[in-house]
């Protein structure tokens, strides 16, 4: 089994949701980014997802735009961003996954970046604007790896696809909250409940929801009907509010809120 | 169809539908709108109507006897900068505005580059009664403010766009990010054969109208079919659309002409087939600018419609087959076609085409047989780029004259005057 399963397999068992939180690699700068990371694993994260910043974030709102574009104009490259990884995977005991845009692993090569992720000691990948549909290139090369493959559910998704991503969703299956981009608006929880209740009619692969979730009670509320919890823009948004020596600290103190959230349902 | 032995929604290895999993339903929405209103007459019939009486169809194929002269080659010109809103645009807004009502969504929006395509859509809006906001690269405003204010007459919000290059690509990012958000109410209105299937098929064969015209008039008029059939290539619809009905006559040699920008080599041009490799990019495998860790690059070109580091997915697929054959035009060249097409036919091209003429005059000697026949498409009309052809030549130091004669006409400066 996964190393990503494995993490929510342990939340279920203390009877929570586990949590995933988002992060760019490079921002504020490469250094701060890893402390940003480590600091959610120590403070009760269970997944971390890495983000590696895309020129064009079509799915982003404005949050992680400029922290992209920020990252971006440092100058760093992808093998800086897995270099950083290398070394925030050797440190934390939580599996940590990719999330970039499909154009970043299409371009180096699927078979070149799953082997320098699985080399990073990345757990998986996640590409949101890879539809299951045109996957198959990037599944063979993951599975040949041992990478997760992470696809994305929406409320408009129909139940044949919905059948398609469940078969080549591993780790978890993110559940899309709300139609939107990220960081913009809040979670919606009703249509969020229906899709994991129509994901997990179809698959025993644990169902996190994703997108609006970025407050104590969103958490707390998701956490009641999905198996994890994933928050971005926040986390994000907190360690860009201040000087970025104070940014670990502030990633800390927040995720340690949503943490209490997902354990409190 | 050219999507042959693919995938369906492929052209080749290139196309497919690269998007957010929360656009599928949108998507496959308009692939069954598209299905359907092909095989419904009255859609053809409507769609006839308002071409010729509200967009003023067909536009004329005209021999330029002498541009043709200057440049060796017979020339036929069609003229699609007569179309209403002086550009190819029309032909796809008129259709697709026609699938949003079919859709029964009351809302459209759209990305444009140098305004041609918002104008179009914003227009399309009007005549339908559609919402319709237009995401523009704050740059690109500057460049084109006078289609900013036509937008603006139209009814139509123009929403610049303050990300990344803040050019064409940021406003194609926005106006996603704003269709993922409001698809239920929303049709994201694509102005080129490009993004995520089933654009790239209706945008072709919306535009396909220019060929189906161009190939009938060459026959009338000059007889038999043409040797080669010239276009300009951004994201590439009017191209793509002066193509179409020539892709299978194989003793047409089909040229587009891309952005050389500054030059090729350079790294400040938008000449994607020439210089980009392949890659995904707004929802489509095509080609496209990008570095080896696939960031998009930066295009350059003078010529803000054309200032892209895309391509559609089926000029990808024409070049990898051989069977199009793509070429690029400086930006001093494309200068040089918009001030001789000017002054030896009486027609000032919009900065697209003015690279198409500018390729023809510099190279069509050397790479095209003597006396060869050719169709070029003019896809608009320059009024909109005379203040920044002004302004690139003067930073050039090639303006001469030009815009000299309105400034130091100040009567203080004459003593005369004082009486």
């Amino acid at each position: 089994m996964s190393a990503v399963t494995d993490a929510f397999t342990r939340a279920r068992d203390e009877g929570r949701a586990a949590l995933v939180i988002y992060l760019p690699a490079g921002f504020p700068d490469m250094e701060t980014s890893r402390a940003c990371l480590e600091a959610a694993a120590d403070s009760g994260a269970d997944v971390l997802e890495v983000g590696f910043p895309f020129s064009d974030p079509m799915m982003d709102g404005p949050i992680i735009q400029a922290a992209s574009q920020q990252a971006l104009d440092h100058g760093y490259g992808v093998a800086d961003d897995l270099d950083m990884c290398r070394s925030l995977t050797g440190e934390v005991d939580v599996p940590a996954l990719v999330m970039t845009y499909v154009t970043i692993p299409d371009t180096r090569g699927f078979a070149r970046f799953a082997d320098e992720a699985a080399g990073a000691g990345l757990a998986g990948a996640i590409l949101p604007d890879l539809p299951a549909g045109e996957s198959d290139p990037w599944v063979r090369e993951a599975r040949r790896t041992g990478l997760d493959t992470v696809f994305l559910a929406s409320s408009v998704s129909t139940d044949d696809r919905i059948d398609r991503i469940a078969e080549v969703s591993t780790g978890f299956v993110y559940a899309v909250g709300l139609m939107g981009v990220t960081g913009v608006k809040d979670v919606a929880s009703d249509d969020s409940r229906t899709l994991v209740e129509r994901i997990r009619s179809r698959t025993s692969t644990p169902v996190a929801v994703g997108l609006g979730v970025k407050t104590r009670q969103q958490a707390a509320e998701v956490a009641s009907f999905a198996d994890g919890v994933i928050v971005g823009s926040a986390v994000v948004q907190a360690a860009s509010d201040g000087e970025p020596a104070g940014a670990a600290h502030r990633v800390a103190d927040l995720v340690r809120e949503l943490r209490a959230g997902v354990g409190s349902r | 169809m050219s999507e042959t032995d693919a995938r369906p929604g492929y052209f080749g290895r290139f196309g497919g539908q690269f998007v957010p999993e929360a656009l599928s339903g949108a998507i496959t929405q308009l692939e069954e709108a598209w299905r359907d209103a092909e095989a419904d007459p009255t859609f053809g019939l409507e769609l006839d109507r308002l071409r010729s009486q509200y967009g003023g169809r067909p536009t004329p194929l005209y021999l330029a006897e002498r541009l043709s002269e200057e440049a060796g080659l017979e020339v036929h010109l069609k003229r699609e900068d007569l179309a209403h809103t002086g550009s190819h645009k029309l032909n796809n807004v008129v259709g697709q505005a026609l699938l949003t009502t079919r859709m029964g969504k009351p809302r459209v929006i759209a990305e444009t580059g140098a305004g041609q395509h918002g104008v179009a859509t914003a227009t399309a809006a009007a005549l339908f009664g559609l919402e319709c906001v237009v995401y523009m690269g704050a740059e690109d405003c500057r460049r084109q403010r006078l289609n900013v204010v036509r937008m603006q007459l139209l009814g139509a919000e123009v929403v610049p766009v303050e990300s990344g290059t803040r050019t064409l690509k940021d406003a194609i990012n926005e106006a996603m990010r704003d269709w993922v958000t409001n698809v239920d109410s929303t049709h994201y209105l694509i102005g080129s054969a490009m993004g995520p299937h089933p654009f790239p098929l209706i945008v072709r064969e919306l535009q396909k109208v220019i060929s189906v015209e161009s190939k009938a008039q060459f026959a009338a008029q000059a007889g038999g079919l043409p040797d080669a059939v010239i276009a300009c290539v951004g994201g590439g619809s009017n191209a793509i659309g002066s193509f179409a009905e020539f892709i299978d006559e194989p003793d047409v040699q089909l040229v587009g002409v891309e952005a050389a920008g500054e030059g090729i080599g350079t790294g400040r041009t938008a000449a994607t087939i020439t210089e980009g490799r392949e890659a995904v990019l707004h929802g489509a495998r095509s080609i496209a600018l990008v570095d080896e860790d696939g960031q998009v690059k930066h295009a350059h070109s003078i010529s803000a419609g054309l200032d892209y580091p895309g391509v559609g997915p089926e000029h990808a697929m024409l070049a990898d087959s051989g069977r199009g054959r793509y070429v690029a035009a400086t930006d001093r060249e494309a200068i040089q076609g918009f001030r001789r097409l000017s002054e030896l036919e009486g027609i000032i091209p919009a900065l697209e085409p003015s690279h198409a003429i500018g390729w023809l005059l510099a190279h069509g000697r050397d790479e095209l047989d003597a006396g060869a026949t050719v169709i070029l498409t003019v896809s608009g009309r320059g009024d909109k780029d005379v203040d920044e052809v002004v302004k690139v030549m003067t930073e050039l130091g090639i303006a001469g004259d030009l815009g000299n004669e309105v400034v130091d006409a100040d009567p203080r400066e004459d003593p005369e005057s004082d009486a």
